[in-house]
């Protein structure tokens, strides 16, 4: 009897505690079931475990506390769309989405525009709206997928000794046949113009299963690299293809959607000195990700089924998207004081990400993502992408951070940021008015 | 006892063949269209609307359009996610290529278009049946799909290939609140369902269902069989191609023929077999069934938030779901709509069955 006492009055005092204590709700629509489930469950895990070790290690961002709801997406746009409508009202408000999924982020765009939600796109895009005037809400913080592509011309004239040894070069873009695989043809057409190299647009039907004939082709043209946009199933099958026809896997250059361990252990020896991009690198040897197994898992609150994912590709994409909203939030309660802030006010802190190298240092970091530095106008902050290489085990950085050629990205977005506008007819902020 | 129709006379033809001619099924329906057209948008939270509602109602729609096809005329269908992008791509295309065009009228070009497309791939209904023709049918889905991605004209040369609905109004008065938007797809949803409903009943109907019973037993009594299939093929495709642009410009706001793929076809297909072939009701029980039970167990699987691995309960509701699938197919192989049916039935003379 007594024993119950006690606990009721336990549960009580929790109960009235978590009410009293201000409390921000991030939602996670995360994918744990369904064809990308297995990348799904690391990434979410690890932007939930940054969230808790911000929560165990400091009590919340400035004394408030973080807190999140899960709703499952299955990578369907309808059932993001339904995720976003059930969590964007719940606990006072959610600060922002990350559904890593293109898709679910175009249906749910216009909506978070009128809710005043930001939407993180990390890696992605769209690309336009790094254009932070035309698109308020939408983030592709550090790198989205047309600062990618040059990054990826620039590390094979890396490679090749300078990019003046690009010209008379031949590059093979094999795409994946769908709007994600096509996303980067006009970025990679400037760069051809711009460096003089000859590029040849191959296209490999979605999913990505069959591509004898292509690789033939490619086997038939000799480039000196080939560029793979590739995703899911795609990236296996192609390094196996590869193999076959004895193209070498170190000519090989992806993008970060086909850069994580499913990615490569799914072909096995054939992915042996493959290379992908990255805007997060791999490894437990950062403070962070070790400070997290020792607090949270420490505390038996880590998310992840398996402790071993600790420090997969997609584990710590996860950690730098938590570490990234945390910043935002505190960012925005520098401006706003520290409560319960609204969407529209974590916009603001999105905006105002200042992660220098001196930061890094402080959370633990350093060399895990670029320096991210946000404003009003420029929503990705950062452009820049390192490459790294599969021995058969482990991904390993080749190459140091490349930042994106913004002489050929910004005048492709400002020509698709036009279009926008007047296809929504919408006018753009003035970001010198709102200081 | 609570079907009951004794005293319930038919003394004219008009009320012989009425939709509904008993008392209290009218009573029912009457009170189920004043809840979902006025209390409805009243009182439901956004969430409610356009996480749960819209996308069902249109869901039941493009199963309603599948089950003209499959459940009245009997022709195998893999293609209904295809005829759903062309009536999304087309409406797209008439909004943002005529200036000033209502938007009622677009969707009814979009599925136009999308009926006219149906016709051309159901042309081999008229030599093949049967699993074959499914098979048929999967061509659509392929080309379509690989169309819209292939030719940019479609989604107006958008770099990523995935394009956003422009403004949408009627009459001046804009779409943009969830309530609004509920409004108008339950009017269209409701308005299409009751021609299908007076489809099935009219001669067109019965010619459909001679087709699918036997097909040369239809022929010897003079129904046209190019006629009244393709007739069949080309009001599923509408019926389809508007519930695809309602689906990307009501529910998503984008259109993009990834949303369209093989896998939206199968799940429209396990829609009309679960809630029954042959049934317009079971369009709609179909469809609660496969679009909201997953959601249902997802919320209910927020209870034991923390308690159990979330890896864990994602799973558990993916099995749950897969095991009520075998369990109704089990219990009523013809659907929840002949479940309701039986139901009636028991209900008639209950409580003394005998």
């Amino acid at each position: 009897m007594k024993q119950t006492i006690i606990a009721a009055s336990l549960v009580l005092a929790t109960v009235a505690g978590s009410a009293l204590a201000a409390d921000q709700f991030i939602p996670i629509p995360s994918y744990r079931v369904g064809p990308y489930a297995s990348g799904g469950a690391k990434f979410y895990g690890g932007m939930i475990d940054y969230l808790n070790y911000v929560n165990l290690k400091e009590g919340g961002v400035g004394g408030v506390k973080l807190t999140y709801e899960e709703c499952e997406t299955e990578y369907k746009n309808d059932r993001g769309v339904e995720c976003y409508e059930r969590l964007k009202a719940k606990n006072g408000g959610a600060s922002a989405f990350n559904f890593m999924s293109t898709g679910i982020t175009y249906a749910v765009m216009d909506r978070a525009d009128k809710d005043k939600i930001p939407l993180m796109t990390m890696g992605f895009g769209r690309a336009d709206a790094q254009d932070g005037r035309a698109f308020k809400y939408t983030f592709p913080l550090i790198t989205s997928y047309w600062s990618q592509a040059t990054a990826k011309i620039q590390f094979i004239g890396q490679r090749l000794g300078g990019m003046d040894k690009l010209r008379g070069k031949k590059i093979v873009n094999l795409y994946h046949g769908s709007a994600y695989g096509k996303e980067t043809i006009p970025v990679l057409d400037a760069m051809a113009k711009k460096h003089g190299f000859e590029l040849k647009h191959i296209e490999v039907p979605a999913p990505g299963t069959e591509q004898q004939s292509q690789w033939l082709d490619i086997r038939r043209e000799r480039p000196d690299f080939v560029v793979l946009r590739s995703w899911g199933v795609m990236t296996p099958a192609a390094l196996k293809s590869a193999q076959k026809v004895g193209y070498p896997r170190e000519q090989i250059v992806s993008n970060w959607w086909g850069g994580s361990e499913e990615d490569a252990i799914a072909a096995g020896e054939a992915a042996k000195g493959y290379i992908a991009g990255s805007f997060a690198l791999d490894g437990k040897q950062f403070p962070v990700i070790q400070d997290i197994e020792k607090v949270v898992y420490g505390a038996g609150k880590g998310n992840l089924s398996d402790k071993g994912y600790m420090g997969t590709v997609n584990y710590n994409r996860g950690v730098v998207s938590g570490i990234l909203m945390v910043e935002a939030i505190r960012a925005a309660q520098k401006k706003y004081g520290a409560k319960t802030l609204s969407g529209d006010q974590i916009r603001w802190g999105m905006e105002n990400i200042n992660i220098d190298a001196k930061r890094q240092q402080a959370l633990g970091v350093t060399d895990m993502f670029p320096q991210v530095r946000t404003s009003c106008q420029n929503h990705e902050g950062s452009g820049y992408t390192r490459f790294m290489q599969w021995d058969g085990k482990d991904w390993k950085p080749v190459s140091g951070w490349i930042k994106a050629d913004t002489s050929v990205t910004l005048p492709l977005i400002k020509a698709s940021v036009e279009k926008y506008v007047q296809e929504k007819g919408i006018t753009l902020r003035d970001c010198n008015a709102e200081k | 006892m609570f079907y009951r129709e004794s005293g319930q006379f038919k003394s004219s033809y008009a009320a012989d063949s009425a939709i509904f001619t008993i008392a209290q099924d009218r009573v029912f329906i009457a009170a189920l269209l004043a809840l979902s057209f006025v209390a409805v948008p009243g009182l439901a939270s956004d969430y409610l609307l356009s996480g749960i509602l819209i996308p069902f109602l249109i869901l039941s729609l493009a199963a309603l359009g599948l089950n003209i096809l499959t459940g009245y005329a009997g022709q195998l269908s893999l293609g209904s996610a295809a005829f759903m992008a062309v009536g999304a791509f087309a409406t797209y295309n008439f909004m943002i290529r005529i200036p000033g065009m209502p938007l009622l009228l677009a969707l009814f070009l979009g599925g136009l278009c999308a009926a006219l497309v149906g016709v051309a791939f159901g042309l081999p209904s008229l030599r093949i049946k049967g699993f074959y023709l499914a098979v048929a049918t999967l061509a659509a889905q392929f080309f379509i799909e690989w169309v819209f991605t292939k030719f940019s004209w479609f989604s107006n040369d958008s770099s990523s290939g995935v394009i956003s609905a422009p403004a949408m109004q009627i009459f001046g008065y804009p779409i943009d609140t969830p309530a609004s938007k509920y409004l108008l797809t339950l009017a269209i949803v409701a308005f299409m369902a009751l021609a299908a409903k007076n489809m099935a009943r009219a001669s067109i109907g019965r010619a459909w269902m001679a087709v699918r019973d036997m097909d040369v037993a239809a022929e010897v009594i003079g129904i046209r069989m190019l006629r009244t299939k393709l007739l069949a093929f080309a009001i599923s495709s509408f019926y389809c191609g508007v519930a695809g642009a309602l689906y990307a410009f009501v529910l998503l706001g984008t259109v993009d023929a990834q949303a369209f793929d093989l896998h939206r076809s199968f799940q429209i297909l396990f829609m009309i077999i679960i809630g029954g072939v042959g049934s317009i009701l079971g369009s709609f029980l179909g469809a609660a069934f496969i679009v909201l039970l997953p959601i249902c167990l997802n919320l209910l699987g927020q209870v034991f938030h923390g308690a159990i691995s979330t890896q864990f309960l994602a799973n558990l509701e993916m099995m749950l779901f897969g095991g009520l699938i075998i369990f109704f197919l089990i219990v009523e192989p013809h659907g929840l709509a002949r479940l309701w049916q039986i139901a009636k039935e028991k209900l008639r003379v209950w409580p003394f069955p005998h």
